[in-house]
């Protein structure tokens, strides 16, 4: 046993002050304010909603392709468009708005121990350029034509001609204003997270004591900040082609027997610039999910986690990598076989960092001291997940294997896996696992076992035989399918119970909805550190944490996030800012 | 792809250098105690709002370097056809450059607490801003005058595009110039105000090279250039 030595003697912080705004009116305080905590939450039930929306756009598709014929309101027009917004609206005002303007406003500034961001006022017009980014996206439903039906990846030129829903409407304009005005609030909010964790950390907290969360949040940040300018290109030039009539992309072509003014441009450029956004995209949610399954594994099996260096190089490794793999979504477009060859490589490559964090998140899990509450379940089942997806990933990153695959429903299930339920189920632990923090009460541990079981196991449903209706060939993006070969009696069954399981799932998670609002009255109190947590977000003065975070000083940070379980100790968790020499984990007394 | 990819190299270049600094071989399970400050780790001596600056800067960079990448792609394709470039660029260049010099001074000025040179250079670098931007349009107006109008060819459209984006970041940085110049005629105080002559300075550098390597593209130097170091790599 090791004797608990007296603190270090240490001045108090000195990292200097920041001058906070203080809310004088309701208004500044709960809607247009500046504390990042509201903000977080602003983003939250914002993301929210409108992923409730895609959600409804999902089970009106498998409505279409479990039944089809059954539903009139269903025109091909329509199945177009609930596909496209569908896609959007997950991938883009969803996932990457809850990652980092939701979990990233909350989590960063109380895990480095700071007592807001940086630049507060920028925070708060990010939050409101998002909103309207959002109500813009959403009044394309009410707009003449109808939102845009080209798909998620717009390409063009289909994407602006009659043919399409929206082509020649308001569609395609509203979709890509909303777009340009994502990207520029998320800039505002995006250099607020980078410059957060690189300026207001607290005193000793080094890059390498950081929690595993805000590396991945940070990474994905920057990620973000240097990708999304493709996408803004790509926007602004493909609206200048539909409103003013250039011919950036479009090339020259007759629509219904006229000939349009465009000439020579390239659909090619559009695709390039496309996924030179869209892959890292993929790891802009990744990232995030990485780090904050990272520290629920940590947390809820009682142990340090394994390799955090070989973790922290991952992150910055497949942030790094995943800007040169983005051809692998175009082998289908046509391409020289060297060019082919090279992205193929990268693809395989960046499989590399990917399993050493996901071979460190089974060692930290190996002889933990393993509880099964709600979040860990989470954590556990992306693991499995994760692990699908990617593996149906090295195939598709092949170029023999991905033309044939290309087009099938092979492909909607491995980006389904990988790159939806993945991330969604971290979203919903880490839920879990902050949500005492933000209201003080625990969520109902009875709703949350019921919610995790069906949307695990049922997401497995859904998913896992699309896998094989894919493999017999049966193709995304259709209407319809009736009598053709690839569409036999079996897999017509298949699709209609794919069908059934998705409105299940979705049901269910009205019980998440229900647990989310019931508990802020109803739940358990929490306490401060429910979880017997070492990051400094648990060690607020108050819960929910006031405005400034941290009551009068700043915490000091004296160790790394996972002091778990450590020999000699007295508990099972030493807080960072808990000084005296414990002993390290590593070294037993 | 290959400006933005170059471009990228410089950005991964500097970060990777930057975490080569920041102890990313420790070992923090074995260490304890406040060892921020012994080794500098606490955040930058900069000020925030100059790395937050930076930091929207390589955003941009990235932008115009996303720009000409596509322009680079769209260029090679067989009906591209270059435009004359008006002669009012240069002196518009000329006129960016005096900007530019006008805030370094102001900048220079600030550090020195000579107020009165500093209300001279923002004003000086406002008004020569303006100027660029009428000038801009005036090339605008000169070439859809000679018939170069925005459609009629993608050389054409990119040059009112990249023009066009390359203005409206000068725009924005007039917002933040004439909010310093109220600033130095209300008495802000003297570091606050130096703090954000140095930002409009080192924003307005940056947009000035943003154009100086826009408008060799435009006039085809850009791709002279490219050729040479392809011809050389091969």
């Amino acid at each position: 046993m090791v004797d608990i030595t007296p603190a270090d003697a240490v001045p108090p912080a000195e990292v200097a002050e920041m001058e906070l705004y203080h809310p004088h009116s309701w208004w500044t305080k709960y809607v247009f304010s500046q504390d990042a905590k509201v903000i977080a939450i602003q983003y939250s039930a914002t993301a929210t909603a409108i992923g409730l929306v895609a959600l409804v756009l999902s089970w009106l598709m498998r409505l279409q392709l479990g039944f089809p014929g059954t539903f009139d309101f269903i025109s091909p027009e329509a199945y177009y468009q609930f596909i496209t917004m569908h896609g959007m609206i997950m991938v883009i005002y969803l996932l990457t708005a809850l990652f980092l303007g939701g979990f990233g406003n909350y989590l960063i500034p109380l895990m480095v121990g700071a007592r807001d961001m940086v630049f507060p006022y920028v925070n708060m017009l990010s939050y409101w350029i998002y909103l309207l980014a959002v109500l813009v996206l959403a009044s394309s439903f009410f707009a003449p034509g109808g939102p845009t039906g080209a798909g998620w990846t717009l390409y063009p030129p289909q994407a602006i001609m009659t043919g399409t829903p929206g082509g020649q409407d308001w569609g395609i304009i509203l979709m890509l204003v909303s777009l340009i005005l994502f990207i520029i609030g998320f800039t505002m909010g995006g250099l607020n997270y980078v410059v957060t964790v690189l300026q207001a950390r607290t005193r000793g907290m080094t890059l390498m004591r950081l929690p595993l969360t805000v590396w991945g949040i940070f990474t994905a940040t920057v990620m973000a900040l240097l990708a999304f300018p493709a996408l803004f290109v790509a926007c602004v030039m493909m609206l200048f082609d539909r409103a003013l009539g250039t011919s950036f992309f479009m090339p020259a072509i007759v629509e219904m027997g006229e000939q349009l003014q465009h000439g020579g441009g390239s659909p090619i450029l559009f695709q390039h610039l496309f996924w030179f956004f869209g892959h890292p995209e993929v790891y802009i949610v990744a990232l995030p999910a990485f780090g904050i399954v990272s520290d629920l594994i940590s947390t809820h099996a009682r142990k340090n986690i394994f390799g955090y260096r070989m973790m922290v190089w991952a992150i910055v490794g497949i942030g790094a990598l995943s800007f040169v793999v983005w051809a692998h979504h175009m082998y289908v477009s046509g391409m020289h076989p060297y060019f082919g060859f090279f992205f193929a490589t990268t693809t395989l490559i960046i499989a590399v960092p990917t399993a050493i964090k996901v071979y460190n998140w089974v060692l930290t899990l190996w002889r933990g001291d393993i509880h099964l509450t709600v979040p860990m379940l989470f954590a556990l089942a992306f693991i499995v997940t994760f692990v699908n997806g990617g593996l149906t990933g090295l195939f598709l990153g092949n170029v023999v294997v991905d033309v044939p695959l290309s087009d099938t429903m092979f492909v909607v299930a491995h980006f389904h896996m990988v790159m939806g339920v993945a991330p969604i189920l971290v979203i919903f632990g880490a839920i879990y696992h902050w949500y005492p923090k933000v209201t003080g009460r625990m969520l109902n541990e009875a709703m949350g076992q019921f919610h995790f079981w069906v949307t695990f196991l049922g997401a497995y449903l859904i998913f896992f035989p699309m896998h094989y209706i894919g493999l017999m060939g049966v193709p995304r993006r259709y209407h319809e399918l009736t009598a053709t070969t690839v569409m036999t009696e079996s897999a017509h069954d298949l699709n209609a119970f794919i069908s059934i399981m998705a409105f299940l799932v979705g049901f269910a998670q009205i019980v998440f909805l229900f647990n989310l609002i019931w508990s802020i009255r109803h739940g358990r109190e929490a306490g401060g550190n429910p979880w017997r947590a070492t990051t400094l977000e648990w060690q607020t003065p108050e819960t929910p944490p006031a405005h400034g975070n941290f009551g009068k000083e700043l915490p000091i940070v004296y160790r790394w996030a996972y002091d778990y379980s450590v020999p000699g100790a007295k508990e099972d968790f030493i807080p960072q800012n808990m000084p005296g020499a414990f002993g390290s984990s590593r070294e037993p007394a | 792809m290959s400006v933005i990819l170059v471009f990228l190299l410089v950005i991964v270049g500097f970060a990777g250098w930057w975490l080569s600094h920041q102890r990313l071989m420790a070992k923090p399970w074995l260490e304890q105690g406040v060892i921020g400050d012994i080794i500098g780790q606490e955040g930058s001596a900069l000020p925030t709002a100059k790395i937050g600056l930076g930091v929207f800067l390589a955003v941009v960079g990235c932008l115009f370097a996303l720009f000409t990448s596509a322009y680079f792609m769209r260029m090679a394709l067989s009906d591209w056809q270059a435009l004359p470039l008006p002669r009012v660029l240069w002196f518009n260049t000329g006129v960016l450059v005096l900007s530019s010099i006008a805030l370094q001074c102001a900048s220079v000025a600030a550090r020195r607490g000579q107020i009165d040179t500093v209300r001279l250079g923002l004003v000086t670098a406002g008004l020569t801003a303006l100027a660029f931007l009428i000038g801009q349009l005036v090339a605008w107006r000169e070439l859809t005058a000679d018939g170069y109008l925005l459609t009629a060819n993608p050389a054409n459209s990119f040059f009112y595009l990249i023009t066009g984006m390359h203005g409206l970041h000068i725009l924005g940085g007039l917002v933040g110039l004439s909010r310093t110049t109220a600033g130095a005629w209300n008495g802000a105080r003297p570091e606050r105000l130096r703090l954000s002559v140095e930002l409009c300075a080192m924003y307005w550098n940056f947009l000035l090279f943003v154009w100086l390597a826009i408008f060799a593209l435009l006039a085809g130097w850009a791709a002279t250039f490219i050729e040479i170091c392809r011809q050389l790599l091969t």
